[in-house]
This record gives structure tokens, sequence and C-alpha cells, in this order.
């Protein structure tokens, strides 16, 4: 019996053998594959549970990780939610994170490469993994001034510095609570994105650089301006046919400049005189002049076409190819298939007030370790150079005209010189005008290039215009720039 | 006699054991044990908590001193009624006990479970009930012959609670698997019990039965086989497993009894074709049942391509398997440490799955010293299956232990994927009442017949 019962504890230990390399296998040769399937909810839930980095305005923090008492042991918080949620996006437990909290994940987790070593550090001395702090170049005053002069219409402004690139202010209305969809109650969470998905105004969607695109109408013409006076093909002293109603090519549509007649009344006009007044009619005639490729050549140069991270990703701008004369006509003044982010028009403005140079546009300033060291600091970027300091010179002279005399008055502030240019784009019969203005002040020394973008008319359906209803907002902006 | 007469190849602790010949020192080895196993246990669940919340608990007082004083009395018990069991079973049993209801409190904390709703307060209970019922058969059990005489009640009494749960009415399903009793005021896993009746039983006959069984019929393929009329018995033990597997869903116990009866009818004859003709029995009948039966299918896909997204999503499929491998996974060697981790996300995580509950907060170092831990037991109790001077009482402590082996060995490997999953509970770590019953009473009777091999050695009045 001896013998049998030493065998079979040889057959115990045998099993247990088994154990031992089975438990070997899984916690250490295969742990780390295990730890990376997208369902394991552990790998999730541990990088919700380290210390998120701030973000922070000015000396203004927007957003922080608040200690909480539960499993996933920090709330992140954020204060003026809506009116940074342009920015910031939502930071969700379940439902996916969006916005900055997105594009700078890999900072505010403490996962990127620049911080490996601090990660391995907080490895060996055991303290939590902590993420980066991320300065923005957002500044909370004219973010504020920017939210309340939007006031409760639905659109979007872009204020930056031309000569850095460094966006001041982003919003974006209707806008969300991102608070609200970083609760740790996640049912509660799920019908509040659900909500705000199906709702009919759109919260959700950051309208400057990621709604659905706008037809840019008269502000358009700054590019079109730019691109035939930087071409050569046509000169201050140029001058075109001014009927009041043009008949298009190959069709029986005809165009009319808006208020009907002709611009000004002249039998011609110049490119200075059809910018000021915003008249149709003369822009689809220059359009015709210098061209398809050559417009779209200046519009590549100006950012359409290419999607830009800011960090957050911005939708391509776009302007359309293989058209035949009369849609060149139309899109020369920004009808047909031209669509904008609001972004693209403040980049518009922002390299002919810097002198004909693009920078390239972010709302990230830096990124500054838990230790305060700075990990990332600013560095501007040149984008392009699309248009030569001489052309800029020209279309800023055009542009101080547009609102010192023209049609885009309602920028005007006392004792400044504003550059700018509105437009009133249509979306087809019956359908409320897209409102616009972009420009900037002082116009020898900008210091802050604005884009405005007002949805449905601003509320006053067809009777709305750039003038009386994005203007005043741009003024207001430009004000609390210059207030500083 | 000396010392080495009772081990062939002696350990440094057998050694110091042995030197102790007189049973109060071993008692008081038991006892300086238990308080090592105890301040182990109450760091444990101190751990837990300050893990889990920060903050130390007012249960945990009532965790760690009801256990403390329930193995305490125990104690003081033995050192009356079987003065000379292994000094090594009860510090041992009360380590894992206490270590599972730690595990148990550390999950009680994550689902928000406190006071009589916490599972930690009912395996409390669970403990206390179970050491009084071991305490009565180590009391009423002074002399273990005495159960060989009544082997055909064993029989019987296994076969009742085998069939208890197909009794309509009484019998309930819980996930699949017909295992419990619903007798109104309490609800029990009969089957639990009856793998120590049948274990008793298995003895007692094989005892008296091993000189046919051992008897060698024609030669066939070069290998002696069993007469014919001999097979009889291995056949109705089948039989009965295969209605285990077919009637109430459950492969694990099924598996259970019938490996027992093949490893005592082999001990008992030393004829290994028993393996043979009982394998190829029990394969057979796996087979048939894996291609009739979608449970027994099912669980052979999730074990086989446990990370495929459609088993991993099928009701009854590698789900929970996966997520305690995640919860293993996220563990590593060192472990997240005592309710530092997330092993509530793994569904059943303090019954069916607490090895991965351990494996994710102790770490592959916490998964090894457990199996230590049943390993020195079961080599207590193989001790007893060398040692014994009667070979019912040698028969009986080799099924026990290899009952509880083979328990840790299914359930283990099924967590970490060895064999396919079957429902069965980890012995003394998992939540459940009729688990903890029935292994404490097999420590009771491992503890008395510990304690009549060694009176019969030292000459005593024995049995």
């Amino acid at each position: 019996m001896n013998r049998e019962l030493r065998r079979l504890s040889w057959g115990i230990f045998v099993m247990f053998f088994a154990l031992f390399v089975s438990s070997t296998i899984i916690q250490v040769f295969q742990a780390d594959n295990l730890r990376v399937d997208a369902r394991n909810t552990r790998t999730l839930l541990e990088s919700y549970s380290a210390e998120r980095g701030s973000i922070i305005a000015g000396n203004t923090t927007i957003a922080e990780s608040v200690p909480a008492n539960d499993q996933y042991r920090y709330q992140r918080t954020y204060y003026d939610g809506p009116m940074y949620s342009a920015v910031t996006g939502y930071y969700t437990i379940s439902q996916g994170i969006s916005g900055l909290e997105a594009a700078m994940n890999d900072e505010l987790s403490g996962q990127s490469n620049n911080q490996f070593f601090d990660q391995v550090l907080a490895l060996v001395s055991g303290r939590d993994p902590r993420g980066a702090t991320v300065q923005l170049t957002i500044d909370p005053v004219i973010q504020e001034a920017a939210w309340k002069a939007l006031g409760s219409k639905s659109g979007s402004i872009v204020a930056l510095d031309p000569t850095t690139g460094r966006i001041l202010a982003m919003v974006s209305k209707p806008a969300y609570d991102p608070n609200e969809l970083a609760s740790h109650d996640t049912v509660t969470v799920i019908d509040r994105y659900q909500q705000l998905l199906v709702d009919d105004k759109a919260p959700l969607v950051n309208r400057a650089i990621a709604g659905n695109l706008y037809h840019p109408g008269s502000v358009f013409k700054l590019l079109v301006a730019s691109a035939a006076l930087d071409s050569g093909l046509v000169s201050t002293s140029t001058t075109v046919k001014n009927p009041s109603v043009l008949k298009l090519p190959g069709s029986d549509s005809v165009i009319k400049n808006s208020g009907g007649g002709s611009c000004g009344g002249t039998a011609t006009v110049t490119i200075a005189t059809a910018l000021k007044l915003s008249c149709n009619i003369p822009f689809a005639e220059i359009g015709a002049r210098i061209g398809e490729s050559v417009i779209q050549s200046y519009a590549e140069d100006f950012g359409f076409g290419a999607t830009l991270e800011i960090p957050m990703p911005v939708t391509a701008s776009t302007y359309p190819s293989n058209m035949d004369q009369a849609q060149v006509m139309l899109s020369s003044f920004g009808q047909y298939d031209v669509r904008v982010t609001p972004l693209q028009i403040a980049m518009l403005s922002s390299a002919i007030a810097n002198k004909g140079v693009l920078m390239t546009p972010t709302v990230v300033d830096s990124v500054i370790a838990p230790d305060l060291s700075v990990i990332t600091p600013f560095e501007a970027h040149e984008y392009s150079t699309p248009i030569s300091a001489k052309t800029a010179k020209t279309m800023v002279k055009m542009m101080i005209d547009a609102v010192g005399s023209g049609v885009s008055s309602n920028a005007q502030i006392p004792g400044i010189a504003v550059a700018g240019k509105t437009g009133t784009a249509e979306n087809g019969e019956g359908e409320p005008y897209t409102l616009w203005f972009t420009g900037f002040a002082p116009a020898d020394n900008p210091q802050v290039v604005v884009a405005v973008v007002i949805e449905d008319g601003g509320g006053l359906g067809q009777s709305g215009r750039g003038n009386t209803v994005a203007a005043p907002i741009a003024r207001k902006v430009m004000e609390a720039v210059l207030a500083q | 006699m000396s010392p080495t007469a009772i081990d062939d190849r002696p350990t440094i602790t057998e050694q110091l054991i042995l030197r102790l010949r007189i049973p109060t020192k071993i008692r008081n080895l038991e006892a300086s044990l238990i308080v090592f196993a105890m301040i182990i246990n109450a760091a444990a669940i101190a751990l837990v908590d300050i893990g889990a919340t920060g903050a130390l608990d007012a249960e945990l007082i009532g965790l760690v001193g009801g256990l403390g004083a329930i193995v305490l009395t125990m104690h003081i018990a033995i050192r009356y009624v079987a003065r000379d069991a292994d000094p090594l079973i009860l510090p041992i049993v009360t380590l894992l006990n206490g270590l599972g209801i730690a595990m148990i409190h550390r999950l009680d904390l994550a689902t928000g479970l406190s006071g009589w709703q916490a599972n930690a307060t009912r395996q409390m209970v669970w403990t206390a009930i179970a050491m009084v019922i071991a305490l009565v058969v180590i009391v009423a059990v002074r002399n273990h012959r005495v159960l060989q005489r009544y082997r055909y009640l064993w029989m019987l009494v296994g076969v009742i609670l085998l069939v208890m749960p197909l009794i309509p009415g009484i019998g309930v399903t819980i996930s699949g698997a017909r295992l419990w009793v619903d007798l109104g005021f309490v609800s029990f896993q009969p089957g639990e019990i009856a793998k120590i009746a049948l274990a008793l039983f298995f003895a007692g006959y094989l005892v008296t039965a091993r000189d046919s069984l051992s008897a060698v019929g024609k030669q066939f393929l070069g290998v002696r086989w069993p007469r014919g009329r001999d097979l009889g018995p291995i056949i109705i033990v089948w039989l009965v497993a295969m209605m285990v597997l077919v009637f109430q869903h459950d492969m694990g116990t099924s598996f259970l009894y019938f490996g027992l009866f093949m490893v005592l009818m082999y001990v008992a004859t030393g004829r290994a074709i028993w393996f043979v003709v009982g394998g190829g029995l029990f394969g057979t009948g796996a087979i048939v049942a894996s291609l009739w039966l979608d449970y027994v299918k099912g669980r052979f896909d999730a074990w086989l391509d446990s990370f495929n997204p459609a088993i991993y999503d099928a009701i009854g499929g590698s789900y929970q398997l996966v997520q305690g491998l995640f919860g293993f996974a996220s563990g590593g060697i060192i472990g997240a440490g005592l309710g530092a981790g997330r092993p509530d996300i793994t569904p059943l995580a303090e019954s069916d799955y607490i090895m991965a509950t351990i494996g994710e907060e102790l770490g592959l170092v916490g998964v090894f010293a457990v199996l230590c831990l049943y390993l020195l037991f079961i080599s207590r109790g193989l001790r007893i299956g060398f040692n014994g001077a009667d070979d019912f009482g040698r028969l009986l402590a080799v099924g026990l232990t290899f009952v509880l082996a083979l328990q840790v060995f299914v359930v283990v490997g099924g967590v970490t994927r060895v064999i396919p999953v079957t429902g069965l509970t980890t012995p003394f770590l998992a939540a459940g009442g009729s688990s903890l019953v029935a292994n404490w009473i097999i420590v009771a009777l491992l503890l008395r017949l510990s304690d009549t091999v060694r009176h019969q050695n030292q000459g005593g009045e024995g049995a």
C-alpha cells in the first residue's frame, strides 16, 4: 500500500506543479498581453485613478482632478464648464473623452514619452503617478468677454494673437457643462450624453473648429482679393465692369449685389471699392479673371484643405475644384461649395494682420510637470507665408476702409483703427443667413484677430446682416483685448 | 521506537515535532502556530481595510476576535479529546479560513455590503457552525473503526444526499447546476457532505473487497485485466457520476466522486489497471456528454478559445474566466496589495474565483503561498495514510485528503485554464457554508485519525 501511496503523492505533486506553472504563465508571461486587452476594464480604471493634471488659463484653473471617495479616486471638475467647453472638451468614465482632454490625454494622464522618467520614479518610490498640467494660451478675461458678447445666440468666436498664433479665446454656443459628463454615476452620464447628442442645437459640437462647416459669404472676398493682388493678375488700379445685374455664363441665373443696384454707382469699380462696399458682381468678375487654380493655391496656403491640430483636430475647410465659370464666380464671394471653420477665417485675417505670415494657431502654451518644471515650453511656429508683406499692407488698408467708411462700420472703436470685413452668407431659399465678421485691431500693430460667426441670422431670419449682428460682437471682444 | 521509524525521510519540521513526544508539547506547538496564523489573518484583514478604505473598520474586531475565539475553543477541546492529533492541520486550516474571510471582507467593502448582509459575516458564522460540528465529530468519533461498520449506511447517506437536489420542491437550480437543496430554514449543497459519506463508504467497502478486486483476470493486449464480475462496483460508481453530470449539470462533482473511487481502488488493490478502466469509462462519458450536453460543450469552448469575442460575449461563455485572468494579470508577481486591486470586477469573485482575487491582490507570491499551504495540509493527510495501523483508517485518510487535493486542482486549474471551469468551491477559502462544514468535518476526521496513529505508535491503548 505504501508503494501506491508514494505514487499517489507524486501524482498530487504533478497536479499542483501544473497549477504553479499555469499561474506563473498567466501572472508573469501573459500578464502584459492581458493588461492591454481592450476588454480589461482594470487597465482603464487604473488610468482614471491616476491624479490627472489640471488645465489652466492664465492664473485660473479651469479643470482639475479633485480627490473622491470612490473607486475612481479622483473626480474631474470643471470651473465655468460651459464657457470653456469648446476648449476643454469632456472626460467621462465610460462615454469617451473629447477636446483638449483627449488631445493632451497622454500629458494629462502622465503617460507621454517626456514623462517617462517621472513614471519610473513613481513606480520605484511607490507614490501614485501624476499627470502634467496644461497651461492654455486662452486669456480668461477675453474668453469671458467673448462668451458674454455672444449672448444667447448660436455661433462661435475665435480670437488669436496674429504674431504668435496663440488662441486667446475660443467660444462655441450653445455649450454644455462638462461636469455633467464627468460624474461617476454612469447611468446619469449616459442619459445626459444621449440628451446632448440628440439635441437639435447640437451643444456637443465645437463650432469653432469642428462643427458643420459654414458658407463664408463675403469674408471669403478677403482671400480672393489677396490672391488677385498677390498674384499680380489684378492691381489696385485695375477696374472691372460694374453692372447691377450679372447673368451667369451657361445659365439663366443672375447674381446681384447685396441690396441691389451697382457697386457705388460708377461705370467701373476698383477692387478696393468692391471690398469696402462688399459687392458681389465685381468679385465674381475678379474671380473669373484669376481663375480657380490661382484661388485654390492661395486657399491652400491659408490652410484650406489641411487638417490642423491645435492640438484638437480641426476640420479642414474646403475650396471646391473642377468648377465651371459660373461656379467659380459664385464661389468668389463665398457661396457655392466654399465651406469654412471660424478658425480658418481667423487664420485668413491673421496672415493679413501679420505682414503676410500665417502663424500656426494653438491653444496650448506649455506643459508643466507636477514638480512645476516646464516639460514643453511655448514655441511659435510659422504655418506659411501665403502673401507678401506688400499685399498684406494693401489688404490692411482696404479692410480699414471697410470698417471706417464701408459696410463693416459697426466694428468701429473710437480712436482705434480697426481693419475688418463682414459677411452675410446665404444658405438657400428662405433659410436664415450665416452672419460673419473678421478683423483685427489696432490695424497698424494688431494685438488681436477675431472671427465671429452667428448661425441662423442671429434669430433675425433673412433680415440679419454681418454688420448689424456679428460686427458689434467682434468689437466687444477687440475692446476687451485693447483694454488690457 | 526511534523517531525515524515513523517516516522514511523526516523533514526538519517533522524531526522537531517528533522530539516533542509529550502530547502537551505538541499541543503547545499547535497553540503557538495558531497564534501565528491569527496574527497573519488579523494583519490581512487590517490591510484590507487600510488598502480599500484608508481606515480601520470596527468589523475588524468582530472578524478577527470571532475567528480567534472559535479556533481557540477548538484547540482547547483537542487538548482533552485528541491530545496526540497532528499539530499542523489546525493552524494551516485556520490560516486558509482566515485568509478567505479577509478576501471576502475585501469584496464586501468593494460592493458596499456590511453587517449581517456582508458575506464575510456569514462566512464567520458558518465557520463557527462548521467548527462546532467538527468538534462534535471529534468528540463523538472516539474510535474511527466504528465508522467502517456502518459503511453501507454511508453509501445510503451519500446516495440520498446526491439525489436530494433532484427531488422536486426542495431542489434548487443555481447558475445552471442543480446542486442546492432549500429546506425553507436553511439551504445547502448536499453534494459537499456527500463526498465525506462516499469517502467513508469507499474506504470501508474497499477494505473488505480488495482481495477480490485485486484478483487477476484474462491477459489481453499484454495487460492482465480485472475479472468481469469485479467490474460491477466501478460501473455503478461510474453510472452515479454520469447521473450527476447529466441531471445535475455538475462536471466538477462528477469528476470528484469518480476520481476518488478510482484512486482508492488503486491504493487498496495496488492495481494500476483500474486507472485504465476508470479513465476509459469516464473519458467516454465526458466525450459523449460534451457532444450531447450544451453546457459541457460550452465549458470546453470557453476553456480552449477563451478570448474569442463570440465565446466571450456568449451567455455562459468565457466572460467570467477572462475577467478572472485579467485579475491574475493585473496582480503580476507581487500583487496590487490587499484592498488595492479591483477584484470585484470578476463575477463571483468571493466564491468560485477567490483564487483570482488572491492572485490580483497578493500576486503570484500569494497564489504560491496558498498552494503551498494546501500542499502542506495534503502532506499531513497522506502521512496518516503512510503511518496508520489499520487499512480502513489509512484508506479513509487518503480518501479525504485526495478529495481535498482534487478539489483544489479542479477549481484552481479551472480558473487558470489548466482544465475547463467546473463549479467546485475552493476549500476553506471560498464563501459558502456547505463547503466549510464539509471541509471542517474532513479536518475533524483527519485530526482524529492522526491522534489514533500517534497513540498506537506510542503503545497507548489505541483502538
